[in-house]
């Protein structure tokens, strides 16, 4: 059964992501190292005591529709209103609307908890999340005192409407309408797909933010506007008036999360309320609802970042405690009675430090992220932008990096459960089912590629990501500069790496630069993991060099040079790929005719 | 109503190592934890409280770093945290903590109001002497409860409480007067958790911290190192005593043999519990 890491979540916070800097420069306002380990240690057990042992029952119920209302697995809906008792709803909330206001640091390490618990759960808070986020920064004062109190406590959630069956990636092309109404409101025609506990018995309310184009907006993204559609409206004492004229129409059959009801939502469809149409309230302004919803999409990457995080960790934690039980034949050197403990066997403990780097790394590399977010919001001009760039950087990697660990730490999860992970009841299949999906939402990690290739790179004129692989160096110096013994050859492998890293960044700027787009996307996905393992293997170095004398000193030095001599040589096959494999692929899309 | 509870900050014993060569423990990077018996007295402190409305105040007498635990206590809802800290109370053994303390609960009957209910955990899982609550409850003159498991009633209005306490071969049911002095064993209960908002004011409590003076205490000599007539002599790891494990083949006798022989074995070495067990059965 999972347990949440909350030693090694602090320490990777506070030690490898740079809260510790910010907890002592003031930049983190009143908050101190005490209550960031209280917080994350009560979240710690609300995820294992709570969360965790309802994750089974929730994958093997699945949410069901029936009669028009969706029934939750056994348990989630008391599991919920505990939570949101708990007031975990609310911890980067705005204070005005009751929130804490606590640095996205820490909301991303409980989000990492509560995802590792139970993706399926935690799903229906990180949508509200995302919801508030959108309509805090554009919603007007209205709307904002109507509705954010009670989706800031839990009392009613939030969800994103975004996807049409023709409409996924590109949502440009999307079809749901809107009309203007003579009282300044607004009514919604159309059907959206995929919306993530967009019905279910939590709550007695909704909030849906949808996406929709009024008749007179232009063609493409530029006439996109946002919506917010609650399935009851709301009275103007703020007690709960007519059912809205929108439905949940079915459920989809996944291959994983199970018990997050991924609905599909009609909208004006007449079969609620005297007139046709739901009615809907502007966020913003009329044809600015995508720029409204890219506001709150870096930390939703992010957020889906911390969804691979958890699955690999809780992954591990399983394959290891089997590992550690599960007896075969005797592995070379085994002196004890009968057949070894499979962890003894090097492929299956090479399996296992694999999984654990992966984890490490991608838990790193994503509150870094958030550690940036922290800090462009605390800073002020040069040193804002300087954090803003280095958050947008780092955010597609964090996303595809983490979500891939997810799926192939699942993966490998299985494989050392041999046999037995391949049966439901061991749960070990459930993670690689749940992970599956974050690779693809909350845009594809191709698309993410192709962000952090075109976008990203490009920013202050390359001059950022060549500062950031710059700073990298500097702990691979100080690797060497330390003398350990138990670095291995990682300040080498670390070099190496980032040369690597270096030497396929300048070509992609290059090549993006001299508008040669098909060149440079060719190779944007090996350069996107390219730079996720560097950042691994300096990450994972960092910890190892942090002065904390405790018992895991050793261990953290260990799995970092592991994954120095081990994982970090794909770096050079990734920047062949970057610089050399996209000739190739052009001659050999014929292939695919 | 006010309940006191007193708590002391122990080295995570299941993350001590003790040195190979020197015998002593290394408590270098040991992570310190709220002793679990005082937990599950806070546990009950705070059910009580809960039910019979009032407040509870933690105690705790060490460094500085102990606020740590203090605030941890605060999370869980305690009212009012107090840090006894002075460099007079270093090298403290059972009895000049025992004084110290007692010595602040009564500044904190002074203070704020007079406990009617001192809780203190079963024993420390560092010192494992199980002496300081005793100690308390002698130089307050309160009624002693030891090895409580469970509390069965409070009424307040006639100054009465009820309590299970557990003792070889049995259980004993106490019904006292308040105020008195409870050592906590593990209890029923479950140790809460706290919430964000639990969190949030714990750290942003202000932890009460008295030196010797303010706690009331004029005899210095009584505190300390100079207050404790312990010494300890050495410190060592038992070697484990040889013994035979004896394989039994299951494959010959039938499971239900092997278990009246085994219970067979067991009642030659020990008579007395099978004398024991047998009225018990009687009965």
């Amino acid at each position: 059964m999972y347990k949440a890491p909350v030693d090694e979540i602090a320490f990777t916070l506070k030690h490898v992501a740079g809260m510790g800097d910010a907890l002592q420069s003031g930049a983190l306002g009143d908050l101190g190292e005490d209550l960031v380990d209280a917080i994350l240690s009560e979240a710690g057990r609300f995820a294992t005591e709570e969360v965790a042992p309802l994750g089974d029952i929730g994958d093997r119920q699945g949410s069901r529709l029936v009669g028009g209302k969706v029934q939750t697995p056994d348990g989630w809906r008391d599991l919920y209103h505990s939570w949101i008792g708990g007031g975990w709803n609310g911890l980067t909330a705005p204070e005005a609307y009751g929130g804490q206001n606590l640095p996205h640091m820490l909301h991303v390490a409980a989000m990492e908890m509560w995802n590792a618990g139970s993706m399926a759960f935690a799903l229906g808070p990180t949508l509200t999340m995302g919801a508030i986020e959108a309509l805090e920064k554009h919603g007007s004062d209205a709307l904002k005192a109507t509705y954010l109190p009670k989706m800031v406590s839990g009392e009613w959630t939030g969800t994103m409407n975004l996807t049409e069956p023709h409409a996924g990636s590109d949502l440009g092309v999307l079809k749901t309408r809107a009309e203007r109404r003579d009282d300044g409101t607004y009514r919604i025609f159309g059907q959206k797909i995929f919306i993530t506990w967009g019905e279910h018995d939590f709550t007695d309310n909704i909030v849906h933010l949808v996406l929709a184009r009024l008749p007179d907006a232009p063609a493409g993204t530029k006439g996109i506007s946002l919506f917010l559609v609650p399935k009851f409206l709301v009275k103007a004492d703020g007690s709960l008036g007519e059912r809205n004229d929108l439905f949940c129409h079915s459920l989809e059959h996944k291959l994983g999360i199970h018990g997050s009801p991924t609905c599909t939502m009609i909208y004006g469809d007449g079969k609620f309320g005297a007139e046709k149409g739901a009615v809907g309230y502007l966020i913003g302004e009329e044809n600015r609802g995508l720029a409204c919803m890219f506001t709150m999409m870096n930390n939703a990457r992010l957020a889906v970042g911390m969804q691979g995080v958890a699955i690999a960790d809780a992954a591990t934690q399983k394959a290891i405690a089997f590992a550690k039980e599960r007896t075969q034949g005797k592995a070379p050197g085994w002196t004890g009675q009968g057949m070894s403990p499979i962890i003894e066997h090097p492929d299956v403990a090479r399996t296992l430090l694999t999984m654990k780097a992966l984890t490490q790394g991608s838990r790193a590399i994503s509150y870094a992220c958030a550690h940036a977010v922290d800090m462009a919001h605390a800073a002020e001009g040069e040193k804002a932008k300087y954090w803003q760039e280095r958050s947008s950087l780092l955010t597609p990697i964090a996303k595809s990096f983490s979500t891939d660990a997810g799926v192939d730490v699942a993966s490998m999860g299985i494989q050392v459960h041999g046999g037995m992970g391949f049966i439901e009841e061991t749960g070990a299949a459930r993670y690689l089912r749940d992970a599956r999906i974050a690779p693809i939402y909350e845009g594809t990690n191709g698309i993410q590629a192709i962000d952090l290739v075109t976008r990203k790179l490009p920013l202050s004129d390359g001059a950022h990501v060549r500062g950031f692989i710059g700073e990298l160096r500097e702990i691979a110096s100080a690797v060497r500069a330390s003398n350990r013994n138990g670095f291995g050859e990682t300040a080498a492998r670390l070099d190496a790496a980032l040369d690597d890293l270096s030497a396929a960044t300048e070509w992609l700027i290059a090549a993006v630069a001299a508008s040669k787009l098909a060149e440079a996307l060719a190779g944007a996905t090996a350069y996107q993991r390219l730079f996720g393992l560097a950042l691994t293997g300096v990450y994972l170095a960092k910890g190892g060099l942090a002065e904390v004398s405790d018992a895991k000193e050793d261990q953290r030095i260990a799995l970092c040079r592991f994954t120095a001599e081990n994982l970090l040589a794909e770096t050079a096959a990734l920047k062949d790929r970057v610089v050399n494999g996209a000739d190739s692929l052009a001659v050999a899309r014929a292939v695919l005719a | 109503m006010h309940i006191v509870v007193c708590i002391k900050q122990v080295p995570d014993s299941a993350q001590i190592r003790v040195h190979p060569v020197t015998n002593t423990i290394m408590r270098q990077g040991v992570p310190t934890i709220i002793n679990p018996y005082d937990l599950f007295a806070l546990e009950e402190a705070l059910k009580v409280r809960d039910h019979h409305g009032g407040e509870v105040t933690v105690l705790t007498m060490g460094p500085p770093m102990a606020e740590e635990a203090l605030r941890k206590a605060l999370t869980y809802g305690a009212d009012r945290a107090i840090l006894l800290t002075d460099r007079h109370f270093a090298g403290s053994d059972t009895l000049a903590t025992s004084f110290a303390l007692s010595q602040a609960i009564s500044q904190i009957g002074n203070s704020f109001d007079t406990p009617d209910i001192v809780f203190t955990g079963k024993q420390t899982i560092d010192g494992d002497t199980a002496q300081v609550g005793p100690g308390i409850a002698k130089r307050l003159n309160l009624v002693q409860l030891t090895y409580v498991a469970k509390i069965t009633s409070i009424d307040l209005s006639a100054r009465a409480i009820t309590v299970e306490r557990r003792s070889e071969g049995g259980t004993h049911v106490l019904k006292s007067e308040l105020p008195c002095l409870i050592t906590m064993l593990e209890g029923t209960t479950v140790i809460r958790r706290g919430s964000l908002d639990d969190a949030l004011r714990a750290a942003r409590s202000e932890i009460v911290k008295w030196n010797a003076a303010e706690a009331g205490i004029e005899d210095i000599t009584k505190c300390g190192l100079r207050g404790s007539p312990t010494v300890v002599k050495r410190v060592f790891a038992p070697t484990p005593r040889e013994q035979k494990a004896v394989q039994i083949d299951t494959t010959e006798k039938r499971v239900h043999d092997i278990a009246n022989e085994l219970v067979a074995s067991i009642f030659t070495h020990q008579p007395a519990l099978q004398h024991e067990l047998s009225s018990a059965g009687s009965a």
